[in-house]
C-alpha cells in the first residue's frame, strides 16, 4: 500500500496547528498564496469598472475637477508660487500620489471587513486581503498618470529623465498606505467605528499634505511639513515628474522612509498579532 | 501500516463571553473599560467573564481513505472542529498534525460574487479553496458539465436560479483534488437529485483516489451511506467514536427525547400569537410514548392558548429515529373549517386522529406543529415525541431500515377537531 500511496500523493507536506503556531513559515505562506492575491485583485478591478456606466472615465473626472479647483484656490486667490511650472500641472503632480495613497489606504482599510464572508470561511494568510486593496488603487493609480501626460503635452512641459525614479516613489506610497491600511484593517475588524476615521483623515490630509502647493518656497515649515510621511514623497512626485524643476530636499524623503518603516512594521506586528481572532471576532 | 493523515491530541477551543460587554465601538469600549476600573476600585471585581468551552480535550486520528462523519447537536462542537481543521480559528490547547493538503467546504460558493460570470466565478472561487490556475483552466469544462450551467456560463450569476447556482458551487468543490477534504453540512441545499450526484462524486473520489474526507451533516443518511467511521461529539467533548452505525445509535439514544413531558419541547417563534399549553399522545404527556400496535390510529390532542385571529391546524410529521421525515401527516389545503380553523382569542383543544402507515418495529419521532398549512407556523416541538412501536406484524423489514431511501408519503388525517374551552 505504501509504494502505491507515494505515487499518489508525491509531497505530503506536514501541517502542525497549535495555540500561537501561525508565525512559523509566515512569509512562505504569503508566497504561497499569490496567485489568490491576484484573483483577489482581478475580482476587485473587474466589479468596480463593470457596473460603473463612467467605468474608467470616473478615475479621471476626480483628478480634473481636483485640480481645477486646487488651481483656483491656491494658484489664483492664493497666488501661491509656481516657481515656473504651470500652476495645473504642479497640483496634478501632487495630486497623482495623493489618490494613490487614498485609493489605497481607503481599500487596504475596509478590506478584511469587507471580505469577512471568506475570513471566516476559509483559511488563507489574511495580509493578502490588504496587499489585494493595493492593486485596485494602482490601477486607477495607472489612469491618472495618463491623464497627467496628457496635461503635460497640453501645457509642453514634457517629463524628462528625471521620470526614472517613479517606481520607487510609488513603492514608497503604497508601503505607507499599507502601514496604515494594516493598523485600520485591524482595528475596523475589532471595533467597527475607526470605519469613519479613514474619510476624515482623508478629508484632512489632502490640505495638510502639499497637494495643491509646493513646499521647497517655505523653508521655514520644511521640518513641520516633513512630519507627514506624504510631504517627501509628494515632492518626490513633483521632482520626477516636473522636469526636476522641484528640487529634492532630503530631509522629508528621510523623514518619510523612517515613519514609512515605523508604520510599516507595527502596522504588520499589529495585523499579524490580531489576524489569528479575525474569524472568531468578525 | 502508515502514519494517520490527521492527528488530533487534546484538542480544546474557548471563548470568553465578557457579559456587559457588547461594545463593537471605540466609545463603548471606553465607557465599559471606565466603569470596570470603577468596579474594581468599589467592589474589587470586573465583569462576569464566562469562558465557554466549545471544544474540550478532542483526541482522535483519521487515516488515509477514511471518509469520517462528525455527529453531534447543534453547538455540540461540530462547527468549531471544522473550523480548526482547517485553519480559520486557532485552538486554545492542544494540537493537530495534518498530513497533506487540506481542502475545506464550509460553504457552498464561497467568494461567489454576483456581479461576475459562471466563467469568472469558477476562476475565483477555485482559487478561493486553493486550486491553481492551471489546475482551474484544466478542470474547466468538466465543472461547467458536471453543474449543467454550459448555456448560462457567461451570465453574471445574480441571474441563475437559485439551483443553478448552487450546482455550480458545488461542481467547483467537488473537483477539488486535496488529500484531505473537511466539509460541513454543505449537502442540505441543492435538489435532491444533485445531493445525491455530489454524494455519488464523494463516495467515488474517496474511494478510487485514497482521499480522507471529513463530513458534518445532520442528514443522517448521508452520513450512514457515505461514512465507515464516525465521531459523535456532545457538548464539546468526543463522546463516541467507532462504526457509523453505533455512533448513531448512541447520537440517537442520547438524544432527543429525555422521559421529560412532550410540551417543554415547544419552540415558539418570537411573536406567535399561538401557544401550546398541554400536549398528550393518547392520553400520554410525556416525551416516550409506547405503542403496541402501530394500526392504532394516534390520538394527539393540544391545548392552545390563542391571542390573534388565525387559521389553525396541526401537521404531524413521522420521523425515522435519526430525525429523517418519512410521512407529513397534514390536511393539506383543506380550507373549508373541518380540519383548519379560523379561531378568535380564546383558549381551545385541538385534536387529531391519525392512523399511520404500518411501521416497522422500532423507535421513530414525531415533529409537530400547530400551522395554517402551507401559509404560517405558529409553534413547533421539533421531534419531540419518541414513539416506539413494539409490534406491527411486520417484523422481516430490516432491510429497510437505513437504507437511505428517502421515504415520503402523506397521510391525510381524520378530522382535526378544535373546541373552544376558555376565553382569555
Amino acid at each position: 500500500m505504501s509504494a502505491n500511496e507515494t505515487e499518489i500523493f508525491p509531497s505530503r507536506p506536514e501541517t502542525v496547528l497549535e495555540a500561537g503556531r501561525a508565525g512559523a513559515d509566515y512569509w512562505r505562506e504569503v508566497w504561497r498564496y499569490r496567485e489568490l492575491l491576484g484573483f483577489l485583485a482581478w475580482r476587485d478591478i473587474k466589479i468596480r469598472y463593470k457596473q460603473a456606466v463612467l467605468g474608467a472615465s470616473w478615475a479621471l473626472i476626480q483628478p480634473a475637477i481636483t485640480t481645477a479647483i486646487f488651481t483656483f484656490v491656491f494658484g489664483r486667490l492664493a497666488k501661491m508660487p509656481d516657481g515656473g511650472v504651470p500652476y495645473p500641472l504642479l497640483v496634478l503632480a501632487g495630486y497623482i500620489p495623493w489618490q494613490l495613497f487614498a485609493g489605497a489606504l481607503n481599500g487596504a482599510s475596509g478590506s478584511v471587513l469587507g471580505n469577512s464572508q471568506l475570513v471566516s470561511k476559509v483559511y488563507f494568510p489574511r495580509l493578502i486581503v490588504p496587499l489585494s486593496a493595493l492593486a485596485v488603487a494602482l490601477v486607477d493609480f495607472v489612469i491618472v498618470l495618463g491623464l497627467f501626460l496628457v496635461a503635460a503635452l497640453w501645457f509642453g512641459f514634457v517629463p524628462d529623465w528625471h521620470w526614472i525614479a517613479l517606481p520607487v516613489f510609488i513603492f514608497l506610497t503604497l508601503l505607507v498606505a499599507l502601514g496604515g491600511g494594516l493598523w485600520l484593517s485591524s482595528l475596523t475588524v475589532k471595533y467597527r467605528d475607526f470605519r469613519y476615521i479613514v474619510p476624515f483623515l482623508l478629508q484632512v490630509g489632502v490640505f495638510v499634505s502639499p497637494v495643491g502647493y509646493r513646499t521647497d518656497l517655505f523653508p521655514r515649515w520644511r521640518t513641520v511639513l516633513a512630519l507627514n510621511p506624504l510631504t517627501g514623497i509628494i515632492n518626490g512626485f513633483r521632482w520626477c515628474l516636473l522636469r526636476g524643476s522641484q528640487s529634492v530636499d532630503l530631509v522629508p524623503i528621510g523623514y518619510s522612509l523612517l515613519l514609512t518603516a515605523i508604520l510599516l512594521a507595527t502596522g504588520i506586528w499589529y495585523f499579524r498579532r490580531t489576524e489569528r481572532q479575525f474569524a472568531d471576532i468578525i | 501500516m502508515a502514519a494517520p493523515v490527521i492527528e488530533v491530541s487534546g484538542l480544546s477551543k474557548r471563548y470568553v463571553i465578557e457579559h456587559e460587554s457588547r461594545h463593537d465601538n471605540l466609545r463603548d469600549m471606553l465607557h465599559h473599560t471606565a466603569r470596570k476600573l470603577w468596579r474594581r476600585v468599589r467592589w474589587g471585581t470586573g465583569f462576569a467573564r464566562e469562558e465557554f468551552w466549545a471544544l474540550r480535550d478532542v483526541s482522535f486520528s483519521v487515516n488515509q481513505g477514511d471518509v469520517v462523519g462528525i455527529i453531534g447537536r447543534n453547538g455540540a462542537g461540530k462547527s468549531t472542529l471544522l473550523k480548526i481543521l482547517s485553519r480559520i480559528t486557532e485552538p486554545t490547547t492542544g494540537r493537530v498534525r495534518l498530513r497533506g493538503r487540506v481542502a475545506s467546504l464550509l460553504e457552498v460558493g464561497t467568494g461567489f460574487h454576483p456581479d461576475l460570470t459562471g466563467r469568472e466565478n469558477i476562476s475565483l472561487n477555485g482559487a478561493i479553496l486553493g486550486m491553481s490556475r492551471a489546475e482551474i483552466r484544466r478542470k474547466f469544462d468538466e465543472i461547467v458539465a458536471f453543474a449543467e450551467v454550459e448555456k448560462f456560463i457567461d451570465t453574471p450569476v445574480k441571474r441563475y436560479s437559485s439551483g443553478m447556482y448552487v450546482r455550480l458551487a458545488f461542481a467547483v468543490a467537488a473537483h477539488l483534488e486535496p488529500e484531505i477534504l473537511v466539509v460541513d453540512e454543505v449537502l442540505a441545499v441543492g435538489d435532491t437529485m444533485f445531493q445525491r450526484k455530489c454524494l455519488g462524486k464523494m463516495e467515488e473520489v474517496s474511494k478510487s483516489e485514497g482521499r480522507t474526507v471529513l463530513f458534518v451533516s445532520h442528514n443522517t443518511a448521508a452520513v450512514q451511506n457515505l461514512c465507515r467511521r464516525a465521531l459523535l461529539l456532545e457538548s464539546g467533548r468526543l463522546s463516541f467514536q467507532g462504526g457509523t452505525s453505533d455512533a448513531l445509535a448512541r447520537y440517537v439514544s442520547s438524544g432527543a427525547t429525555t422521559g421529560g413531558l412532550a410540551i417543554d419541547k415547544q419552540v415558539v417563534p418570537g411573536g406567535s400569537p399561538v401557544r401550546c399549553t398541554r400536549l398528550t399522545v393518547n392520553g400520554d404527556a410525556s416525551d416516550r410514548i409506547a405503542v403496541p400496535n402501530a394500526i392504532e390510529p394516534l390520538e394527539i390532542v393540544t391545548e392552545v392558548r390563542v391571542t390573534a385571529p388565525v387559521k389553525l391546524s396541526l401537521n404531524v410529521f413521522l420521523c425515522d429515529r435519526y430525525g429523517n421525515k418519512l410521512a407529513l401527516c397534514s390536511p393539506g389545503h383543506d380550507d373549508d373549517g373541518t380540519s383548519v380553523h379560523a379561531v378568535t382569542p380564546g383558549l381551545y383543544r385541538l385534536a387529531a386522529r391519525v392512523t399511520l402507515p404500518r411501521l416497522l418495529r422500532g423507535q421513530y419521532l414525531l415533529d409537530l406543529a400547530l400551522v395554517q398549512p402551507y401559509v404560517a407556523q405558529y409553534t413547533t416541538f421539533p421531534c419531540a415525541i419518541e414513539l416506539t412501536v413494539d409490534s406491527s406484524g411486520l417484523s422481516w423489514g430490516r432491510m429497510f431500515e437505513n437504507a437511505g431511501v428517502p421515504v415520503g408519503f402523506m397521510v391525510v388525517p381524520g378530522r382535526i377537531t378544535a373546541e373552544r374551552i376558555a376565553d382569555l
